[in-house]
């Protein structure tokens, strides 16, 4: 038999406790599932699940509060940043973090976003860029590449009409309060566990009050897109990958010597 | 067989992301049989999984549960010299 366990074999991968038991919602290779997992593990590593507020955003992750098993809050769309600043002030010694897709976080929720992270409030964003509104039918979103087709640009965007797209880490990399600014992605094996790695010293920076952090993570929307699980990977890495180049946009002293700690 | 893999059946929504990313090949999409969500969830189709758990990282589902035997298993019993 294939899938025999013998008693000599140890269990090196299993769900995450910080996961809830629940089937999602999401669509079939949607990479926020990697996104969610990430998480979970990376607060399970650092023994913070009992700690940790999330604010969930608006979009397809609007239900995270119920995919995780840790406190969990809502926000108005775009408005996580502002509500993670009340909670953060008001319980300091709590992990928070923010789960925004591009649509909550680059759009109608950017204000909040910059003046959190000009602030140095010290919590923790998880920005999930998949350069579409997923949710409400695949719409342009701030992120959405120079002539990419979505359902209110079917002509491919025109840049000349809407603008060009919006580097989120590159933007706020410049204010002083940022801590630890980075771009990683979701399209492969290797890239997944740097993401990984990201998130986890994101959260040791939090813990150390270095100042707002943030994690960009390239994902897909295969089911907007209109393109398979795997071709959704292979868009990432052929299209987002150029125009949002994966790095570290901002390391402080002190991010610094909080991730060695 | 150094590892093997549990894929929960019914989590599974035949995204094939796993299919794609093993380097053993040992994985393929069910067939004959949907899952109560009405999807065709992978298998472990072949032996030789090597419990690299290269799949459990793509899963988007969290879906999979890697096992592994200890090096020190494989090498046998430690022989006191």
């Amino acid at each position: 038999m294939l899938q025999e366990i013998t008693p000599v074999m140890l269990p090196v991968y299993e769900r995450p406790a910080a996961l809830a038991g629940v089937h999602t919602h999401y669509c079939p290779g949607c990479t926020h599932g990697i996104a969610h997992r990430l998480v979970a593990e990376a607060l399970d590593e650092l023994g913070l699940r009992e700690q940790t507020i999330m604010v969930a955003p608006v979009g397809c992750a609007v239900f995270a509060y119920q995919y995780f098993e840790m406190d969990g809050c809502e926000a108005a769309h775009g408005r996580a940043p502002a509500m993670a600043t009340g909670i953060k002030r008001l319980l300091p010694d709590r992990t928070v973090l923010t789960y925004q897709g591009d649509g909550d976080l680059a759009s109608i929720g950017i204000a909040e976003l910059i003046h959190a992270a000009a602030r140095g409030e010290p919590f923790t964003t998880i920005f999930v860029n998949n350069a579409i509104y997923g949710m409400t039918g695949g719409q342009m979103s701030p992120e959405s590449l120079e002539g990419q087709r979505t359902s209110s640009t079917p002509g491919g965007r025109d840049v000349q009409r809407t603008g060009f797209p919006l580097k989120v880490c590159e933007l706020i990399a410049g204010l002083e309060g940022t801590a630890y600014v980075v771009r990683r992605s979701l399209h492969d094996v290797a890239s997944i566990r740097k993401a990984k790695k990201a998130i986890v010293t994101a959260l040791k920076v939090q813990q150390a009050g270095a100042g707002f952090s943030l994690v960009e993570l390239l994902s897909t929307c295969p089911t907007n897109w209109g393109l398979t699980p795997a071709d959704a990977l292979t868009w990432v890495e052929e299209h987002m990958l150029p125009q949002y180049p994966v790095g570290d946009y901002k390391v402080s002293a002190a991010a610094l010597r909080a991730a060695a700690g | 067989m150094t590892g093997t893999i549990v894929i929960d059946q019914e989590r599974c929504k035949g995204c094939q992301l796993c299919t794609l990313v093993c380097p053993q090949h040992v994985l393929s999409m069910a067939t004959d049989t949907l899952n109560a969500r009405g999807y065709a969830p992978a298998r472990l189709a072949a032996a030789g999984c090597t419990g690299c758990a290269v799949c459990a990282i793509i899963c988007p589902d969290v879906c999979i549960t890697v096992y592994r035997e200890p090096a020190r298993a494989r090498r046998g019993p430690e022989v006191a010299s």
